[in-house]
């Protein structure tokens, strides 16, 4: 057995593409030994910023020798081709096997050394290395075939056991010899053999930490250490530990301190601030304040560690001035007179500015209030949205876009808005994700529902529906999010019903628009009726008497709206687009959601497929309690005795008394229905069916009158229950069933030869579908 | 009797002067790697990558390696003077070494030392930071060089330059230079630089040129004069690359990105004509690059048999 040892050392690996590379770094490597059929009993990969290293322990002297075979002459060549085979080959005549009419040789290759194996698998993985983004350099690069790597590699260490591995990679020296800490070592290291213990040590003695994860557990826990020793606590922070271990070879985290005067600013801009532009941790006092120190990681066993901690105070002091002047700057102006600024930011260019977006958001926020969908304050709802996109013009969010909302929040709050109206502004982006809080505060779900519904419906409206991996303006996110607060705040209104207002109130801004351009004289596009299917019909809404306006020489010189409430001449615009895709994307999205919830998705289109459920509280509700019911033994019985009876009635082709009309003997069984002569006929024959079915004219044997008497104690009752929205009591009505139609298929003969007999038990098994149908679309539920 | 010297240069002190802080950089890059030490470019431009001894000798395969301080002209950054940190005309120094050497790393660290930065003192760190300027058509690969957490220095592998392969890569140093002055000299506002040992600050060099300049920058400057400057710079690029003397074409797209900052700090292009803008300025800056290139190539192709730009 021998092992290998393999360094790529090269100038600094940006920290992201650390990880990436250690994972490619084995995919190759792996897929070299696969090749040859061998593998490493045990194999380690490193990463430092300058360099990568692997060190696969096991591996086999040689590879085993394998048969190949050999492709001859064809058969009847001159035999002077064919001993010239044999010949190089040292092979027997007779040793020649034909196939299509060519000779084939089976030889032995042996099995190849693994310092080969390994040659190949070196140069073959600097070559065929996969980095995010690489580059060429040096005098090579005179040629743009010359060698990429994500920055120049400068070395490489190849050690089998105790000897350095042949191997070319053009340019680059390949031996025994490795580098240690940039600054704190000098010379290079002589490594005697590819053993890890050998490797980490002699380069931890020249300040170099290899293992990627021990830098990142003596940052971690020397960091919260330093913070501890201060009486603080260290915000900790998984991806700056890793970012800081893919910064340095020799960790060492320092805590310092900058003017207690910055925390004026708010705390989430501190923590952004010294996170993103210096990569420093923040913490908290004992109270859970954040406090005004900071963690740096240096790369060096500082000579004063004050030097290195009041140099990197000046910078983050200088980044938190930038800060604090655009907190400060931002408050002069009012959010109404930043958000003037966002009709000069397009949205899409199909769906106007952000400033039409706000426009269509606050009267749906109004109009989710005034609908009494959310518990808040009309006129608050629509102040909120109209303010809620105005940060986004702010110098703050500019700088640190993940601030957008919050800062809105702030200077809200600063300017002594409503709290719930700050609240509303700050929250209306959540939830974001699917770890992230759910807003419950009435303006804030308002405004997130409104913003959320808008973006889905108009991006649908304009045939920009998310398409297999394809969401580019995070549709599903978006739906996820209208979901999650509708169920989560029991929120009792119809999806369909939203989606019809979010396009309402997106004709209606058109209009507005198209008024106020031909009040100006211009001309542009209407924005979404562009796409012919949302008519704002401005004939409609003058002839309406939702605005009024008279024409002059081609020109709108004079308009008005009515005395109507904006959001309900927006309610009486009836969009003329489908509902059914968003329904359908929505549906989608809740099965995923619920999935995870241990919600099976059958069982939802089952409910679904009833139609008319378009409020997602109850529709769950009435799922849970069928999940409930089909999992007893009662509801799967039932479920089985649902589908014989629903596959009797397919393969009988039974239509119901009405379907028996086509018994008259015409060809065409409607033929007769619109004649008005015949009308009476039918109607009258029609009625004595009735009377027939509900009067049976034979008397039941005892397991079918057994069903009906169960069907009609419970048919009413579930129809009640469910009525009530009492879906347990819905299903403990239908788990009655379950014993008459088992006893009912055991004892009774459906297909009796009576014609009588067999249309009254096809049309109590009818019944029996209908009644269970009522509850939920049995024949979707899987199993 | 011997001759005695005329003169002997003093010892640099480049902890506490800026100019010996320059000259120690020009005395170090002057013995380091042959290069030639310029002087500035004499146009307005905002950053030394536009100096032709960057942009236009990162082309072909002829190797170069010069040093020289750039100064540039960033309007927007003004800040009439009062902020410690924000300058709307400030020093940069470039060091560009074609083809980029192997230890080019250990020179650029030595060249620290030489003025007075101590790496076991400091943190220094390569942190990652790749470069791009449309309006060039060039890209590069590198890092931004930290010094306890401040950036010092932008370093880049230079891949691309109008547009073409570089062959071979050239790296770039840039250094700048008050901020690096700043902290070796424990110094928190720019204007308490000691510009020289014998106590002239850099406060007295240019405040005042900050003052009035941010006053014409964002308040003055007749924008109807800028706007034609901007359209006669494009037409004598034109003209120029028609004559086939790139290099002046170039000058000329130098000029038109310049005026298109002044414009930028008046405010009066809007956010829909700024992307406009740009695309004519990188379209100038490209054309000249190209037909530079393209001029060049048979010399080059002469000199370096086998070689072509594409």
């Amino acid at each position: 057995m021998a092992d290998f040892l393999l360094e790529l050392r090269c100038e600094e690996i940006p920290a992201r593409m650390q990880a990436g590379a250690r994972v490619e770094l084995e995919k190759l490597f792996r897929k070299q030994l696969d090749a040859d059929g061998i593998s490493a009993e045990d194999l380690t990969i490193w990463s430092t910023p300058r360099r990568l290293a692997l060190i696969a322990r096991g591996l086999p002297l040689e590879t085993e020798a394998t048969s190949v075979e050999v492709k001859g002459p064809r058969v009847g060549a001159p035999d002077q081709a064919i001993n010239g085979f044999l010949g190089r080959y040292l092979a027997k005549q007779e040793e020649l096997v034909e196939r299509n009419g060519i000779y084939f040789l089976e030889r032995l290759a042996a099995g190849r050394p693994i310092s080969r194996v390994l040659q190949e698998a070196v140069e073959t993985l600097v070559r065929d290395f996969s980095w995010p983004k690489s580059m060429r350099w040096g005098e090579a690069s005179v040629s743009t075939d010359s060698l990429r790597w994500v920055r120049p590699l400068s070395g490489i260490v190849a050690l089998l056991d105790g000897d350095v591995l042949e191997c070319d990679v053009p340019g680059v020296p390949v031996g025994r010899e490795t580098y240690g800490h940039r600054f704190h070592s000098s010379g290079p290291i002589v490594l005697h053999h590819a053993d890890k213990a050998h490797y980490l040590s002699l380069l931890a003695a020249e300040k170099v930490i290899v293992d990627h994860d021990s830098r990142a557990a003596i940052i971690r826990e020397g960091a919260a250490k330093v913070a501890a020793d201060a009486g603080l606590m260290l915000v900790a922070d998984e991806g700056l530990v890793i970012e800081n271990a893919g910064l340095t070879e020799w960790p060492v985290p320092l805590l310092g301190r900058f003017d207690e005067g910055f925390l004026d600013v708010p705390p989430e801009v501190i923590q952004l601030t010294a996170r993103v532009n210096q990569k420093y941790f923040v913490c908290e006092d004992a109270q859970g304040k954040l406090a005004n120190a900071f963690v740096c990681t240096a790369n060096i066993a500082p000579i004063d560690a004050a030097v290195v901690v009041d140099g990197n105070r000046k910078v983050l002091a200088a980044r938190l001035s930038d800060a604090r002047f655009f907190w400060e700057q931002d408050q002069k102006t009012p959010l109404a007179e930043h958000a003037k600024k966002l009709a000069r930011i397009t949205f899409h260019e199909k769906l106007g500015t952000v400033a039409d977006k706000v426009e269509r958001v606050a009267l749906m926020a109004r109009g989710l209030c005034e609908e009494g969908v959310v518990a808040g304050d009309p006129d608050l709802a629509e102040q909120a949205a109209r303010l809620a996109k105005a940060d986004l013009v702010t110098e703050m969010v500019g700088e640190f876009p993940e601030l957008q909302g919050l800062m809105g929040g702030y200077y809200a709050a600063k300017e002594g808005l409503p709290q719930e109206v700050a609240e509303a502004i700050r929250d209306h982006y959540k939830p974001v994700g699917q770890g992230d809080d759910v807003p419950t505060a009435p303006l804030s779900v308002a405004v997130s529902l409104a913003d959320k519904l808008d973006t889905i419906a108009c991006f649908f409206a304009i045939d920009e529906a998310p398409t297999g991996s394809k969401d580019p303006f995070a549709l599903r996110r978006a739906a996820l999010g209208v979901i999650r607060l509708i169920v989560e705040n029991d929120l009792r209104v119809s999806l369909k019903g939203l989606i019809t207002c979010a396009w309402s109130y997106a004709a209606f801004v058109d209009m507005v628009n198209e008024i106020r351009r031909l009040q100006s004289g211009t001309t542009g596009p209407l924005l979404l009726s562009h796409v012919g299917r949302l008519q704002p019909h401005l004939g409609f809404a003058a002839k309406s008497d939702l605005v009024s306006y008279r024409q002059v020489d081609g020109k709108v010189d004079n308009w008005s709206f009515s005395a109507m409430p904006w959001h309900q001449i927006a309610n009486s615009i009836a969009p003329t687009i489908d509902p059914a895709p968003v329904i359908g994307f929505f549906l989608d999205r809740l099965k995923v959601q619920q999935r995870e919830a241990g919600v099976r998705h059958d069982l939802i289109d089952a409910v679904f497929a009833l139609g008319g459920e378009h409020n997602l509280v109850r529709l769950l509700a009435r799922v849970h309690a069928l999940q409930a019911f089909v999992t007893t033994e009662d509801g799967a019985n039932l479920l089985a005795g649902y589908k014989r009876a629903a596959n009797i009635l397919k393969k009988e082709d039974w239509r119901g008394i009405e379907g028996e009309i086509s018994l008259t003997g015409e060809e065409d069984p409607l033929s007769g229905v619109d004649d008005p002569d015949l009308a009476p006929v039918i109607a009258a024959k029609m009625a004595e069916r009735h009377a027939a079915a509900e009067h049976l004219s034979y008397t039941p044997e005892p397991a079918e009158k057994a069903l009906i008497d169960a069907l009609d104690a419970a048919a009413p009752r579930a129809a009640e229950a469910v009525a009530a929205e009492r879906f347990s009591d819905a299903m403990a009505a239908l788990a009655t069933l379950r014993a008459p139609i088992d006893r009912f298929f055991e004892e009774v003969t459906v297909n009796a030869e009576e014609a009588n007999k067999r249309a009254a038990r096809l049309t109590l098994l009818a019944r029996f579908r209908d009644a269970v149908h009522r509850v939920a679309d049995f024949s979707r539920i899987e199993g | 009797m011997s001759a005695a010297p005329l003169f002997t240069p003093p010892a640099r002190d480049p902890s506490r002067s800026f100019q010996d802080m320059i000259l120690t950089l020009h005395d170090f890059w002057s013995a380091h790697a042959g290069c030639v030490i310029l002087q500035p470019y004499d146009m307005r431009m905002g950053a030394g990558t536009f100096h032709t001894a960057t942009t236009l000798r990162a082309l072909g395969p002829e190797p170069w390696n010069a040093a020289f301080v750039q100064p540039c002209r960033r309007p927007t950054d003004g800040r009439y003077g009062e902020n410690p940190n924000r300058l709307q005309h400030y020093y940069q120094y470039q060091v560009i070494l074609k083809p980029s050497p192997s230890d080019i790393q250990e020179l650029y660290l030595k060249s620290l030392a030489a003025i007075g930065i101590d790496p076991l003192a400091h943190d220094i760190r390569f942190v990652e930071d790749d470069w791009e300027s449309p309006t060039l058509g060039a890209w590069g690969l590198g890092w931004e060089v930290w010094c306890d957490g401040m950036e010092v220095t932008q370093f880049t592998y230079f891949q691309q330059m109008g547009g073409f392969d570089c062959k071979p890569v050239a790296g770039e140093l840039t250094y700048g230079l008050e901020r690096l002055a700043m902290y070796i000299q424990g110094v928190d506002n720019v204007y308490d630089l000691a510009f020289n040992s014998a106590g002239v600050t850099y406060g007295e060099v240019f405040l005042e040129n900050e003052r009035q300049m941010s006053k014409w920058n964002f308040e003055v400057a007749n924008t109807d004069a800028l706007f034609d400057l901007f359209a006669k710079a494009e037409a004598e690029c034109r003209n120029a690359l028609a004559a086939g003397v790139p290099i002046a074409a170039y000058e000329q797209a130098v000029e038109a990105s310049h005026v298109f900052n002044l414009l930028q700090a008046r405010g009066v292009i809007s956010v829909q004509e700024r992307a406009s803008y740009m695309g004519r300025v990188r379209d100038l800056a490209r054309s000249s690059c190209e037909a530079y290139a393209e001029k060049m190539t048979p010399e080059w192709q002469a000199k370096y048999p086998g070689w072509s730009l594409v």
